[in-house]
C-alpha cells in the first residue's frame, strides 16, 4: 500500500501541502510578469479576432441571432472562450510540470525525501494548478469585461466554474502523465482529445450545428458542461437546476481523477 | 515541531539499541526479486556500507531505509518507528543523498537550500542561518548566487549533501555518494563525510567503489543478487575471504589460463584473468622468488596487500553484470 501519514493528523498533513505548494509560489516568482501579461493579451487577441473581427460576419448573418439564443457573437463566444481556455491551459499544466517533477528535473523526488508524502506532492501540485487556472480566468474576465461582452453580474461566478472545468482536465493529465516515460504521448493527447474538445464542445458555435448522432459525445465532454455554466452565467439565463447539474458533472469528474492520479503517483513514485 | 515530542519519547531508543534493525527485509517488483530477505543492524554513529555490483539490491534497500518504498515483507524499524505508518516522522529526522542529484538546476545554490528546508517545518530564519554555515561546510559560499545548472558534478553533489543536512539529521543514507566524480573531488566528499561522522551522525552509503568502502564504512555487507553474500569491517572482510598479500603476474602469451596449473600450490588460491594470474598467498615475495625453480619467467609480477576489491570478486564473482 502507499505510504501515508496515518498515525499524522489532518492539520499535519494539510500543513506539509502548503509547505509542498510554497516550492511552485517560489518558482513563479520568476515568470510571473510574463505570465499574467500573456494572460491578458491572449483572450484580448482572441476576443478581438473571433468576437469582433469574425463576429462583425456572423451577426450580419439573418438568422444567427436566432441559433445563438438572442446574442451577439461577441457576447456568445466571450464565456466559452473562458472556459476552453481554462482547459486548455490545465491540461497543459497538468501534463508538463508533472513530468519534469518526475524525471527532467525530479522536484517530486527532492521532495519525497523530506516528511512531505506521495498523495500530498499530488494534492500540492493541483492546488497550484487550480490557483494558476484561477489567476488566468479572473485575468479573462477582465478582458472580457474591457470588451463588453458580460451581461449579468452573475458572470463573476463563472471564474470558480472555470477553475472547476480545467481541473477536470487537469487532473486527468497529471494521472496520465505519471504513467508516462516521455512527453510523446502527451502531445499525442493535445493533438487528440485536448484539440478536439476545445474546438467543438460548444465554445465556437452551438452544438445544434452538428448532426445530432455526435451530440452525446460532446456532452460527456466536461468542457461542454463548463462552457454551457459560464455562457449561462456570463449572459444572465442560468437555472439553479442544470447549474448544479453542470458543477456535480466537474466534481465528481475531478474527485474520480484525483483518485486515479493517487494511485498512478504512488505506482510511480513510491513503488 | 512541539506536535513530534511526545512520539519522540515514546520511541526514545536506548544508547544500544539499533538505530535501524531489517528482519527478513524483502523488496519484489512483479516477478522480479530485489532484496531477498536480508536481515542487519545499523548502531548509532556507525558507518555502515551497502557493497555490491549493479543490481544487487542496494538502492532498494536504501529506498525502504528512507520510507519511500514500502517493503514487501520482513520487518524494518528506524529510530524505533514502522516506516509504514511513520514515515513523514522518520523522513524528518533522516537526510538522503539520491543516486541522481535532484537539484533544481534553474534555482540557485543558496534557493536550493532554502526551498528544500521549507519542505521540513523549519522557520525561515534556521533555515537561512543553517544555510549559511552548510555552504562554509561544502565549500560553495562563494557560488551561493550561482545557478545550478552550469556547476561541475562534484559542486552539484556538494550541494546535494549539504541540502540533505538542512534538517539537521541524525541519519544520512548516501547512494553511491562519488559515483562519477573526479580523485580531487572524491578525496574532499570522503573528508566531509568523515568530519559528519565524527560529529555523530550515522552515515550509511552504498558504493561499488571498494577504496570508498575502506576509507569510510566502519562496517559493510557485501549484496549480491538481492542477498548478503558477508558482512564485518572492512579488515575482518579481507581476512575472512582473502590472503594478506596477492601476486600479480602477467606472462609474454595470449591466453593466461593454461599456466594456471603450473602455478598450483604456489599460493592458497589462484585466479585466472584474462591478462593475468593472481596468486593469493601470505607472502607474496617468496612465492614470487619460487617461480624461477618452476621454470617460469612473468614479464611482469608484484607483490600488493590483499583489499577490499578481492573480497568483492571472490563473492560476487568475475562475470560483468549489467
Amino acid at each position: 500500500m502507499i505510504i501515508t501519514a496515518t498515525r499524522g493528523s489532518a492539520q499535519e498533513s494539510a500543513h506539509r501541502i502548503w509547505r509542498s505548494y510554497l516550492y511552485w509560489t517560489h518558482i513563479y516568482k520568476r515568470t510571473w510578469r510574463a505570465s499574467l501579461a500573456s494572460g491578458f493579451l491572449t483572450p484580448a487577441l482572441f476576443m478581438a479576432a473571433m468576437g469582433v473581427g469574425l463576429g462583425t460576419l456572423v451577426d450580419r448573418h439573418g438568422s444567427s441571432a436566432h441559433q445563438l439564443g438572442g446574442v451577439s457573437y461577441l457576447d456568445f463566444i466571450a464565456p466559452g472562450l473562458l472556459a476552453a481556455s481554462a482547459m486548455q491551459m490545465a491540461a497543459i499544466e497538468g501534463m508538463f510540470p508533472v513530468m519534469a517533477g518526475i524525471k527532467w528535473i525530479k522536484f517530486y523526488q527532492a521532495m519525497l525525501a523530506t516528511p512531505i508524502t506521495v498523495t500530498e506532492v499530488l494534492y500540492a501540485h493541483l492546488l497550484w494548478m487550480a490557483t494558476r487556472v484561477a489567476m488566468v480566468s479572473a485575468i479573462f474576465l477582465g478582458a472580457m469585461f474591457a470588451f463588453g461582452a458580460p451581461r449579468s453580474p452573475e458572470v463573476l461566478a463563472a471564474v470558480p466554474v472555470a477553475v472547476l472545468t480545467g481541473m477536470s482536465m487537469a487532473v486527468p493529465s497529471a494521472a496520465f502523465t505519471a504513467t508516462r516515460e516521455s512527453d510523446q504521448a502527451l502531445i499525442g493527447v493535445i493533438r487528440f482529445v485536448v484539440m478536439p474538445m476545445f474546438l467543438f464542445s460548444g465554445t465556437f458555435f452551438p452544438l445544434s450545428q452538428m448532426p445530432a448522432w455526435i451530440r452525446p459525445l460532446a456532452y460527456i465532454t466536461p468542457l461542454w458542461h463548463g462552457v454551457a455554466l459560464c455562457r449561462s452565467l456570463s449572459l444572465g439565463d442560468a437555472s439553479w437546476a442544470a447549474s448544479l447539474g453542470h458543477v456535480a458533472y466537474l466534481l465528481v469528474v475531478i474527485a474520480g481523477a484525483t483518485l486515479v492520479a493517487r494511485r498512478t503517483f504512488s505506482r510511480r513514485l513510491a513503488a | 515541531m512541539p506536535e513530534q515530542m511526545p512520539s519522540l519519547q515514546s520511541n526514545a531508543l536506548s544508547p544500544e539499541s539499533p538505530l535501524i534493525q531489517a528482519r527478513a527485509l524483502t523488496k519484489r517488483f512483479e516477478d522480479f526479486v530485489a532484496v531477498d530477505g536480508i536481515d542487519f543492524d545499523v548502531a548509532p554513529g556507525e558507518a555502515f556500507g551497502f557493497l555490491g555490483p549493479n543490481g544487487a539490491g542496494k538502492t532498494s534497500t536504501m529506498r525502504m531505509i528512507a520510507c519511500m518504498s514500502p517493503l514487501s515483507s520482513g520487518t524494518l524499524r528506524i529510530l524505533g518507528m514502522d516506516p509504514a505508518t511513520d514515515g513523514p516522522r522518520i523522513r524528518s529526522r533522516i537526510g538522503l543523498v539520491p543516486q541522481d542529484d535532484t537539484l533544481d538546476l534553474e534555482m540557485t545554490v543558496l534557493d536550493n537550500l532554502l526551498v528544500y528546508g521549507r519542505y521540513f517545518d523549519l522557520p525561515r530564519k534556521v533555515i537561512r542561518e543553517r544555510a549559511g554555515r552548510l555552504l562554509d561546510f561544502a565549500q560553495l559560499a562563494d557560488r551561493a548566487n550561482d545557478k545550478v545548472d552550469p556547476l561541475s558534478g562534484g559542486l552539484k553533489r556538494r550541494l546535494t549533501i549539504a541540502r540533505s543536512l538542512i534538517s539537521e539529521p541524525e541519519l544520512l543514507l548516501l547512494d553511491e555518494p562519488t559515483t562519477g566524480l573526479d580523485p580531487q573531488a572524491r578525496h574532499l566528499l570522503w573528508d566531509r563525510l568523515y568530519r559528519l561522522k565524527q560529529q555523530g551522525v550515522t552515515l550509511i552509503i552504498t558504493t561499488h567503489y571498494m577504496d570508498e568502502a575502506e576509507q569510510l564504512c566502519d562496517r559493510l555487507v557485501v549484496m549480491d543478487k538481492g542477498r548478503i553474500a558477508a558482512e564485518g569491517s572492512p579488515r575482518d572482510l579481507i581476512s575472512q575471504y582473502s590472503t594478506r598479500e596477492v601476486l600479480e603476474l602477467r606472462f609474454r602469451v595470449d591466453d593466461h589460463a593454461p599456466l594456471a596449473s603450473q602455478l598450483a600450490g604456489l599460493g592458497e588460491r589462484i585466479e585466472t584473468l584474462p591478462d593475468r594470474l593472481l596468486v593469493y598467498t601470505d607472502d607474496g615475495e617468496s612465492a614470487a622468488k619460487s617461480l624461477a625453480e618452476r621454470g617460469l619467467d612473468p614479464v611482469a609480477s608484484f607483490v600488493r596487500r590483499s583489499s577490499l576489491e578481492d573480497v568483492f570478486l571472490r563473492l560476487t564473482g568475475r562475470t560483468l553484470v549489467d
